[in-house]
């Protein structure tokens, strides 16, 4: 009999609240290191004006004259209660720009590994079909593109052609989200999902090719084949069922490219997302917006992360019974 | 950057000899030439800056030839302020080179170190290694690195560590799979019964064969560092300005590309042929390094 305690669900889930507590120390010291500077950053010049009674008044008045740890405990408990600081400039919390962003590059993401699979699968059954073929090689050919290619490259090209050729430049328009306009939208999230589903493709097909490869030497696939199984239900119902499971735990593993290249595209294409919501914070040194969004990309990577676990037991029966 | 390292345990087998086999076998695979030759091309054209050996100095401002399109005397072109875009890639290959190979210097030694400590002493030290290890990869990587950037003062330097803490974690991972196994291979296990101390026996048993899949992963987190310190710079977070950097220069550009599209070329092909080269390297290196190819001439 086990315990709960030796569950693999539940042994995961430990691990996974440990790793965040590391998380959330990590981005702490980070915030330290940078924090010395957050008097100054708040008041600018005037800072060098500050006698040292006021200075101490300053640190007293944001908790800068306690130990760390107890720094650290009240941050973290201002945190899970939901309370991750204010702009000073835009006066909004955290929170609120957050429940705003975060969809955006949710969805962002979401179209990305779309597009990642509709190019990346194909391909590596046209390299799997016939190994160390031309069409391997041109298969091998488009996925080290995608390697290679940098996101800010391929995007910053991608928006200047499509802006001066084709006059057509949708991000131009202010952002619509898609409950404002779903058109609008879906055309503002074609070039920047292209560009990092383009990057994403290349492993995807990468694990595709070796899967589908090692799948289809097994027995099972001979022995359907010889049941008089025809072709595409042999490659669809049996080789690819079966190289789903690295698949999906690659895909999953690469929300981390994606929610750091969502910075970069974000950026390029004026989407609002979280990425752009680091980068305004980090080049209008709003620390506490940088560190409060770090924490909750780090958070939403690690529940991916999670996720695609328990994705996988789900899909491998193999997985649940060990 | 993936969470989950697969290691190709074979390569675990090769034993270490002369390096004129692993140069042959590179050369042997088209991949290796390739990737050899494409890398050695970029950091030619790096060494070619820091030789003194350009045409232009790549920082000087020289209105009078502003965005000037590819001619004899400027090969590439000039950017807006009249500097030899040439003359500024190479500047900028060489400043990228610097960081990445200084950042993958220090990610390889120290999470080499961590991942034979915790692959071969288990117990605690295995837990706290692990357990960092698991908290840097629950950071996206661009976002770690620029994270870490934000906070430091910016030099070439600190990019250098931010990058540095990036990937070390895979560096562990990379290690520590193998060493595992080997602990508990035969000829480590009389090494201890002879009673060799433990740090002689990582550094003489150990190291060695797991150095062939330490070599392959240099290669490819070269190509990562690359392209982190590109975008960094892209966004502002990478060498400061004036110094020439390929993401800046790409940003840059970004604005000229209607009417100037020559800005754009030189900087960006320079950062894919280098990244695919190291990639082909890294496949070339992954090969011949294979023991299961040895032999098959």
């Amino acid at each position: 009999m086990r315990t709960i305690t030796r569950h693999p669900i539940a042994r995961k889930l430990a691990e996974a609240a440990l790793t965040l507590l590391g998380v959330a120390v990590l981005v702490f010291v980070m915030l330290r290191a940078t924090r010395g500077d957050q008097i100054s950053a708040t008041l600018g010049i005037e800072a060098a004006a500050l006698t040292p009674a006021q200075r101490a008044a300053l640190e007293a008045y944001y908790g800068l004259d306690q130990p760390l740890v107890v720094q650290f405990f009240s941050w973290l408990g201002n945190v899970v209660t939901g309370n991750l600081g204010y702009s000073s400039r835009s006066r909004q919390s955290v929170l609120e720009m957050t429940a705003d962003s975060l969809p955006i590059t949710f969805e962002l993401a979401v179209l990305s590994i779309i597009i990642g699979l509709l190019i990346g699968v194909p391909l590596g059954m046209l390299s799997a079909s016939r190994a160390n073929s031309l069409r391997d090689a041109f298969g091998q050919t488009v996925g080290l593109a995608g390697l290679s290619i940098p996101a800010f490259l391929l995007g910053s090209t991608m928006l200047a052609l499509s802006a001066s050729m084709l006059g057509y430049n949708p991000n131009a328009r202010g952002f619509a989200s898609f409950a404002e306009d779903p058109w609008l939208n879906l055309q503002q999230m074609l070039m920047p999902a292209l560009v990092l589903g383009f990057g994403l493709a290349a492993p995807i097909m990468r694990t595709a090719r070796s899967a589908l490869l090692e799948v289809r030497s097994m027995d099972f696939v001979r022995t359907a084949r010889s049941k008089g199984a025809g072709p595409v239900r042999v490659q669809l119902k049996h080789v690819l069922h079966n190289a789903l499971v690295p698949i999906v735990t690659m895909t999953g593993l690469q929300f981390g490219y994606l929610l750091g290249g969502a910075v970069v595209v974000e950026q390029i294409f004026s989407i609002p997302g979280i990425g752009r919501q680091v980068l305004i914070g980090i080049q209008q040194k709003e620390y506490a917006v940088v560190q409060s969004t770090v924490l909750v990309i780090a958070l939403s990577f690690v529940i991916i992360n999670l996720l695609t676990d328990l994705l996988y037991r789900v899909i491998d029966p193999r997985v649940r019974a060990q | 950057m993936s969470a989950e390292v697969t290691v190709d345990t074979t390569a675990l087998q090769a034993p270490a000899k002369g390096r004129g086999s692993v140069l042959a076998g590179i050369l042997r695979s088209p991949s290796g030439l390739i990737g050899l030759l494409l890398t050695g091309a970029v950091v030619t054209l790096g060494l070619l800056s820091v030789f003194n050996l350009l045409p232009f100095d790549p920082i000087a401002q020289r209105p009078e030839v502003r965005l000037q399109g590819p001619s004899g005397e400027h090969w590439f072109g000039t950017d807006q302020f009249g500097r030899d875009i040439l003359s500024r890639t190479a500047s900028g290959v060489a400043n990228s080179l610097l960081i990445s190979v200084v950042a993958v210097a220090f990610a390889a030694i120290i999470g080499t170190a961590g991942g034979l400590i915790a692959g071969f002493f288990r117990g605690w030290s295995d837990r706290s290694i692990s357990g960092v290890t698991n908290v840097l990869f629950a950071f996206p990587p661009l976002l770690l690195a620029l994270s870490l950037a934000s906070a430091f003062d910016r030099t070439w330097f600190t990019i250098a560590v931010a990058i540095a803490i990036v990937y070390a974690p895979i560096f562990v991972r990379v290690a520590r799979g193998p060493v595992l196994s080997l602990r508990e291979a035969d000829f480590v296990r009389s090494a201890t019964v002879v009673g060799m101390r433990r740090f002689a026996i990582i550094w003489q048993h150990i190291l060695p064969n797991i150095g062939a899949i330490v070599i392959v992963q240099i290669t490819l987190s070269l190509s990562w560092a690359v392209l982190t310190e590109a975008s960094l710079s892209f966004l502002g977070l990478g060498t400061p300005p004036p110094a020439a950097s390929l993401g800046a220069m790409i940003f840059e550009a970004r604005t000229l590309v209607n009417f100037a599209p020559w800005t754009m070329f030189a900087p960006g092909a320079v950062i894919i042929l280098l990244v695919v080269g190291l990639n082909l390297l890294g496949d070339g290196l992954r090969d011949a390094l294979d023991p299961r190819n040895r032999g098959t001439k």
